[in-house]
């Protein structure tokens, strides 16, 4: 489980997280929602480690382990796993080679063996497949020339590989229409169970109806103003964050 | 014969030394060391009379390195080639500059050597160039080529090997008739302080083809330059690819005239360079006729206090109408103390023409490095992936697949052996 105590975050000595508590347990969907600016895609990046943020306070431990000690790979080895908002493009690397490199980089920090290219080409055309992607994303280099859903569920297609424990989702549902939302929460859907959990960063209830959390986060300038159930997302969207950021002022 | 040799006066001396005893044309020979003697070695010395084209480059190392041509082999040959894991296919191999056909392996197209049969070549300038002038005055042995109209000459691998302090100046001359083709792939490697100072010419006539693929990987203390010219006829194609990873101080410099109409060329080169190396590419394209094609893509990977050199000159004369040139220069710099050089030139007459050029300068991408190790890459896996990416656009040049995975294999050496 992700359990996450007092955590503040700046980046360049501007306070973004201003003392996060949340526990997201094993098998549990948590959403978290809020205002633009509130900090929900810092705490996703403080959360896979990347390294401009500079934590201030407090802990992230994830399944006893102490998170915000490890690198990147490393918390990606531990099963940690952030789609990206926008999701960075990398002229010259292939997507197919890209997927084998990370997984079996994940593989070898598992002490599994490493998947060689057939075998690797097999789980990901199925795995591409069942997102209803076109194959040709495979043979294209990563993200580039990709249109904006296609992104996404680029994002979406290497966690369905990689398989975290944990996969934080930053505004995954932005910009997708219909049809792929519905793509992308089921794909989210697929891997849930006893040994996964997540974090979906969103601000529309739209994708909590595929993706039904356990429980609804506000987050309103660097902290948890509210928490409650499926319900909380449904009343947000009624009667907006005025109120509860107010509430906490 | 005296022991060790140094700067001008030392190549002059060899010069006289061995003058009379050396192949081919010795009246060019001696114009050759008139013009070496008037030139000297660029920057050289520090009251000398500076030259534009060497403007970025000195051989002020080369000039104080102490070279001894008499002292007996310091590495094994054998050690230095089999690190080369050179390709199954016909080879001519120089070792200190001399032919050795007990390591060879002939090609099916005509070949002698400079000692048997000197080729002086009729492209080169020595009264412009020194390295060249010196090269002219003392070239002792060489590869001279000649692929018949329409044979396809296969690939021939012409591997340079350095085994002791030497200056060496290997003098090569390739021929391709009308329709021929062939793919040389062009390897110099060794152990010790030398200086391989290599003159080549290649006359590309109607409609043939040649590719030139070039790994160059001296010694970290040695010297190289290189100087080649190339001629190409109506409808022929010199697409040539150089990747520059060894050496203490190198130079290669390639002409290339665009002669007849139709005629393409590629220039296209890597550099990887670490700690103090320094590495010039430097090229001239002349455009004479009309309706040609150039293009250039050169990537330069520099690391520590490497120091990496472009210039890149085109020339599209009058009669050049409907040219088509394009010309990029690109750095990746992984170390702050990293410095690049590019001079872009642009030297137009004709006025109906498509000419190009640009150059950028930067660092790996902070957040493209995050993204790979958010997904378990490591960080010297994700910056090794990304400097390929880099470089991947001037690679995917080169269309033999075997040269290219041969190439690649030296990239992946070159990161691997590199410190982190």
């Amino acid at each position: 489980m992700l359990d996450i105590r007092g955590l503040a975050a700046s980046i360049v000595g501007k306070p973004i997280l201003k003392g996060i508590d949340l526990t997201v347990p094993e098998g549990e969907v948590h959403a978290i929602m809020g205002p633009n600016g509130s900090g929900k895609s810092t705490l996703g990046y403080v959360l896979s480690g990347r390294e401009d943020y500079e934590v201030t306070a407090g802990s992230v431990t994830f399944n006893g382990i102490d998170l915000l000690g490890m690198e990147p790979e490393q918390r990606a080895a531990a099963g940690v796993f952030l789609a990206f908002q926008a999701p960075i493009e990398l002229p010259g690397v292939n997507n197919a080679n890209f997927l084998r490199t990370a997984l079996n980089a994940l593989r070898r920090s598992r002490g599994q063996d490493e998947l060689d290219a057939v075998q690797f080409l097999k789980l990901a055309r199925a795995e591409s497949k069942r997102l209803a992607m076109p194959e040709d994303m495979l043979k294209r280099n990563v993200n580039v020339g990709f249109s904006g859903g296609e992104k996404k569920r680029n994002e979406v297609l290497q966690m369905a590989i990689l398989r975290p424990k944990l996969a934080i989702l930053d505004e995954t549902d932005s910009g997708l229409d219909i049809d792929a939302l519905r793509i992308v929460a089921d794909g989210v859907n697929a891997l849930r169970g006893p040994d996964f959990s997540a974090l979906v960063i969103t601000h529309h209830q739209r994708l909590l109806d595929h993706l039904v959390p356990n429980r609804v986060h506000v987050l309103a300038h660097g902290r948890i103003v509210r928490s409650g159930g499926p319900e909380l997302a449904k009343e947000l969207e009624k009667s907006g964050y005025a109120g509860l950021i107010a509430e906490a002022a | 014969m005296s022991a060790t040799l140094t700067g001008s006066a030392g190549f002059l001396a060899k010069f006289e030394t061995l003058q009379g005893r050396l192949p081919g044309d010795s009246n060019m020979r001696a114009a050759a060391a008139a013009a070496f003697r008037a030139a000297g070695l660029p920057g050289g010395t520090q009251h000398q009379r500076r030259l534009e084209s060497w403007k970025y480059t000195s051989l002020r190392p080369v000039a104080e390195a102490r070279f001894a041509p008499d002292a007996p082999p310091r590495h094994e040959v054998e050690t230095i080639l089999s690190g080369l894991a050179l390709l199954d296919a016909p080879r001519l191999v120089f070792v200190d500059g001399a032919y050795r056909a007990d390591l060879s392996q002939p090609p099916a197209i005509g070949f002698a050597s400079f000692a048997e049969q000197a080729e002086m070549g009729t492209l080169t300038w020595p009264d412009r160039e020194p390295m060249v002038a010196l090269n002219t005055m003392l070239a002792s042995d060489g590869a001279s080529l000649h692929v018949s109209a329409d044979q396809d000459g296969g690939v021939v691998q012409l591997v340079s090997l350095a085994t002791r302090d030497i200056d060496i100046h290997p003098r090569h001359c390739i021929r391709l008739d009308p329709g021929a083709q062939l793919t040389l792939l062009e390897v110099s490697a060794g152990q010790g302080t030398y200086l391989l100072n290599t003159v080549a010419e290649f006359h590309v006539a109607e409609g043939a083809r040649l590719t030139h693929v070039r790994l160059q990987d001296e010694a970290s203390t040695a010297f190289h330059v290189s100087t080649a010219y190339a001629n190409v006829a109506k409808g022929g194609t010199y697409d040539s690819f150089t990747l520059n990873i060894g050496g203490r101080l190198s130079r290669t410099e390639v002409h290339a005239e665009l002669a007849g109409v139709g005629a393409v060329v590629h220039l296209n080169a890597a550099q990887l360079l670490d700690r103090t190396q320094h590495g010039d590419f430097t090229t001239v394209i002349r455009h004479v006729a009309p309706n040609c094609t150039s293009r250039q893509t050169v990537k330069n990977v520099l690391s520590d206090r490497s120091r990496g050199v472009f210039q890149g000159r085109i020339e599209v004369a009058r009669d050049a109408q409907k040219t088509d040139g394009y010309q990029m220069n690109q750095a990746l710099l992984l170390s702050p103390q990293a410095e690049i050089d590019a001079k872009p030139e642009l030297e137009i007459f004709a006025d109906d023409v498509k000419c190009s050029h640009g150059t950028t300068v930067g660092e790996l991408d902070a957040e493209q490095i995050f993204y790979l190790r958010s997904r378990g890459v490591p960080e010297h896996e994700a910056r090794s992936i990304l400097v390929r990416a880099f470089l991947a656009e001037a690679l995917d040049a080169v269309a033999n697949e075997t040269v290219r995975a041969w190439l690649e294999r030296s990239v992946e050496t070159w990161w691997a052996r590199r410190a982190v």
